[in-house]
């Protein structure tokens, strides 16, 4: 029984050892080829023929491509990528597959519709994406929604968005704002109320993380330029007034007769420059603000509480 | 020096599918085979005798005891080379002619190259199959692969021979042929250890046996022994149909059966049968020793057995 | 010790082909020399893609069906036929047997791929009507092929050493396709915490992982290969297989021949 023994423990040793260079080595190879599953992506010039290729289990295929999709759109968001060429690719692959999967439609409307390096830049590609959903899913009223929130948020097109709106409105138990937000779209398109119901309708209407909180991105710097165009009014207001610039903000406000010292999303109060521009106090917290920036600032996007 | 000592082999199987429950294949086993003797394992169907070899052969790992073989443990490697195993009906590489099969068990028996054709060759000859060069081990009918099993079992020369139900497929012939090969390894001072369930092969060959019954060793000894007359008694058979008086007068028990009559009579009246005979003109046919049959002792301790087993039931 | 593993090896790779085994060589060699021609007669510019694609593609499924289909019965079909009882009734140790039985395995994919590699150069040959310098990195994927088979008989061998035959050949295919989608198992596992994270992450290492030998479609399209890889996947396959070899040895030590 000696062998035996003498046998058996070189054998299990020498398993463990292999086990461990064979993961080191995995780890070192994985990094010689980052994103190595999206290769082929490159090179199915058709998703028809993957479709055809995928005998039958396309379904599971199609949930692989999805995640390789999130996957390569967080990797590359949290390492401040000022591209996805890709995005558009996957997501075809995804949804030609699944029609039915409409988390993935979603996220193109959040993801490919918007420029660098928040998003993929194809809005064009991303109303395809969407029309392709419609018609594959004609009574989903979310996709009707998504088509307009892109027309609405990425190409400004109004009227196409309200369009879609009304198209989706139709629908047997479409969500009722959506006959609501055509209507705005005649008259209040450009107003910031619209824009906050569209996004908290993204965020209401969505389970994925990262659409979701990209949506609270957005509120959040829906509020920064709500709050500072009218404190800059108030300055404006301010100088007729006095004919100069006010000295701080607490005299900006004893003297317009704001109701308390105004606050940023985070409570950090505002800023008021000599030269009476209103400014956050944080700029990169609020990476979709347009208005409350210091002068030549360029946004670093990063998310937060996002999981990369 | 021993050449096969079994010191309480053992072995315990789980059987079943969600609850496990033992079974006991073989009983402790306490055995020894000396060398160049040739020794019987008899036993009916599923009594244990393969489990017995395939523990020997390291196939199978006991549940307790151990064995030693030329006086060495049975598990060593090096013992291997000095032993010759015959499975119950074989069954080899389809795709490779007995000349190959046998030569790739010598290689692994560690012939040297120089030796191995002159081997091959030389065993199959021994075994009678001299004509099947180039024919693959798939075309051999089932006579002729348990003679390959064969070589293949004394091709090295081992000192020791374990057969397990080594005639199993053979005509008559086939079998006397067997038998005349044992009783040669035999004279060449080789030791053979077989299984078998033919007592007849038993009673011929062996110098001594064992019997095995569910797990257990009932009986062992030598053949003389077990199968030796008590009686004292003589069977004489003669021509014709005639019983003289003189021979009833001895208390003799005839029986007549065609053309010959058979009487069992006392030892000490054999004189007095065969001048009865003469007297009388009638021709003697034979005139044997009536001994009990290994049969006879094989079916009592296993009747035996059965008894004791059912009164502690 | 050496020279029983040898002849084991060699015994079975001489069972391997008198099985009839390299009859899959002419079934390739008609499919492509089909595929050749038919791909000659259409448009030129990707001829030599698809020659590439169902050339590799092909040796690489007929490779693996053959590993498992002769690698499950190594072991498990020796123990079913019994033809194991009498070579190890010879001084040959079990794990001989094993690794034996491994390079005989090995060795037969290696040579039934050359030989399909000789098939995949003379498709190659018909539609282009000479070779490039980057038809050398059909060798690379050919190689990584191989590399592929080395993991796969040894996962084989493993499951024949404790499972029936059937049971096996499940294991082992559906290993293979797990393997193939490692990569995104280690993704998931990315996205999941905890325990949940730990278990996936395990099962995604301890899993053959086959992406990093699919190179088919790069090297289709003339995209050079890294030495680097060449060596790290190397070593990869040899220690999985080592693995995966330790392992069988360890089973088969313990296993009772019923």
């Amino acid at each position: 029984m000696k062998q035996r023994r003498k046998v058996s423990l070189i054998a299990g040793l020498c398993a463990l050892f292999s086990l461990a260079a064979s993961a080191l080595l995995l780890h070192r190879i994985d990094q010689l080829r980052p994103q190595s599953t999206l290769e082929d992506v490159l090179y199915i010039s058709s998703p028809k023929l993957l479709k055809r290729a995928s005998l039958g289990y396309d379904g599971l295929l199609a949930d692989i491509y999805w995640t390789r999709a999130v996957q390569y759109f967080g990797f590359r968001h949290h390492n401040h990528a000022d591209s996805y060429n890709l995005l558009a690719p996957l997501l075809e692959m995804t949804t030609q597959l699944d029609p039915h999967l409409i988390v993935a439609y979603e996220f193109g409307a959040s993801f490919l519709a918007p420029p660098p390096p928040s998003g993929a830049g194809e809005p064009e590609r991303a109303i395809q994406l969407m029309e392709y959903g419609i018609r594959n899913n004609p009574d989903n009223w979310r996709l009707y929604y998504d088509l307009g929130f892109v027309y609405y948020m990425n190409l400004q097109d109004y009227r196409k968005a309200a369009d879609a709106f009304e198209r989706g409105s139709k629908v047997p138990n479409a969500h009722p704002f959506l006959r609501l937000l055509a209507a705005q779209m005649a008259e209040h398109a450009g107003d910031f109320n619209t824009a906050r119901m569209l996004w908290s309708a993204t965020y209401q209407n969505s389970q994925d993380k990262q659409i979701r909180a990209n949506a609270v991105e957005h509120l959040r710097a829906l509020r920064v330029d709500e709050d500072v165009t009218h404190l800059q009014q108030a300055v404006t207001r301010f100088g007729e007034r006095t004919g100069r610039l006010p000295t701080s903000m607490s005299e900006l406000v004893a003297a317009e007769g704001l109701p308390g010292t105004p606050v940023d999303p985070d409570q950090h109060p505002y800023k008021l420059t000599p030269e009476g521009r209103v400014e956050v106090r944080v700029p990169d917290d609020f990476p979709f603000a347009t208005k409350g920036l210091p002068p030549g600032y360029t946004p670093q996007p990063k998310f937060h509480g996002e999981q990369p | 020096m021993n050449a096969i000592e079994i010191l309480g082999l053992e072995k315990t199987y789980l059987v079943g599918f969600w609850a496990k429950r033992p079974k006991r294949a073989l009983h402790p086993l306490h055995l020894n085979v000396e060398e160049g003797e040739i020794f019987g394992f008899l036993g009916p169907n599923g009594a244990g005798k393969t489990t017995t070899l395939k523990l020997l052969m390291g196939l199978v790992f006991p549940s307790a005891g151990s064995a030693r073989i030329l006086g060495r443990d049975w598990t060593d490697p090096e013992v291997k080379a000095q032993i010759g195993f015959l499975p119950e009906q074989p069954y080899f590489y389809d795709h490779l002619t007995a000349h190959e099969l046998l030569n790739y068990y010598a290689q692994l028996s560690g012939v040297p190259a120089k030796e191995r054709s002159r081997r091959v060759e030389s065993t199959l000859q021994r075994v009678a199959l001299p004509d099947v060069k180039g024919v693959q081990l798939r075309k051999f009918s089932k006579g002729m692969l348990q003679r390959v099993g064969i070589a293949q079992a004394i091709l090295h020369e081992p000192r020791v021979l374990f057969f397990d139900e080594p005639m199993s497929g053979l005509d008559p012939i086939g079998r006397r042929e067997v038998r005349d090969l044992m009783e040669q390894l035999k004279h060449e001072g080789k030791t053979v250890f077989f299984s078998t369930h033919i007592l007849s092969d038993a009673e011929a060959l062996c110098d001594r046996v064992a019997i095995i019954h569910q797990g257990e060793l009932r009986g062992i000894g030598a053949v003389e022994d077990l199968t030796s007359s008590v009686q004292g008694k003589v069977e004489i058979v003669w021509q014709g149909t005639q019983v003289p008086a003189s021979m009833k007068a001895l208390g003799a028990d005839c029986h007549v059966t065609g053309d010959t009559v058979r009487a069992v009579i006392d030892e000490r009246q054999q004189d007095a049968a065969i001048d009865a005979l003469r007297r009388e003109r009638l021709r003697l046919i034979a005139l044997t020793p009536v001994r009990t049959s290994l049969e006879a002792y094989f079916v009592e301790k296993l009747q035996r057995a059965e008894t004791t087993a059912g009164s502690t039931a | 010790m050496n020279a029983r593993i040898l002849h084991i090896a060699s015994n079975t790779f001489r069972e391997a082909v008198r099985d009839r085994l390299l009859y899959n060589l002419i079934a390739f060699a008609v499919l492509l020399s089909g595929a050749a021609i038919l791909v000659g007669q259409i448009s030129i510019d990707i001829e030599k893609l698809v020659v590439i694609n169902l050339g590799l593609t092909a040796v690489s499924l007929f490779g693996i069906v053959i590993a498992i289909f002769i690698g499950i019965g190594l072991v498990s079909k020796e123990i079913e036929k019994r033809t194991l009882y009498t070579v190890l009734s010879r001084p040959v140790r079990r794990w001989e047997f094993i690794v034996g039985k491994y390079f005989g395995l090995a060795g037969t994919l290696v040579v039934n791929t050359f030989f399909m590699a000789i098939g995949v150069f003379a498709a190659l040959f018909y539609v282009s009507h000479k070779f490039v310098r980057a038809d050398a990195l059909v060798l690379v994927a050919l190689y990584f092929i191989v590399l592929e088979f080395l993991i796969i008989c040894s996962l084989a061998l493993l499951f024949s050493s404790f499972s029936s035959p059937l049971l096996s050949a499940v294991f082992a295919f559906s290993l293979f396709v797990i393997g193939s989608f490692a990569e995104d198992l280690r993704g998931f596992a990315a996205m999941t915490h905890g325990f949940t994270r730990w278990l996936v992450t395990g099962a995604a290492y301890l899993v053959p992982n086959f992406s990093a030998f699919n190179i088919v479609s790069s090297i289709a399209h003339e995209q050079p290969v890294a030495m680097q890889l060449v060596w790290h996947n190397t070593l990869y396959a040899l220690f999985y297989a080592a693995m995966a070899l330790s392992g069988a040895v360890l089973i088969f030590e313990y296993r009772n021949l019923k």
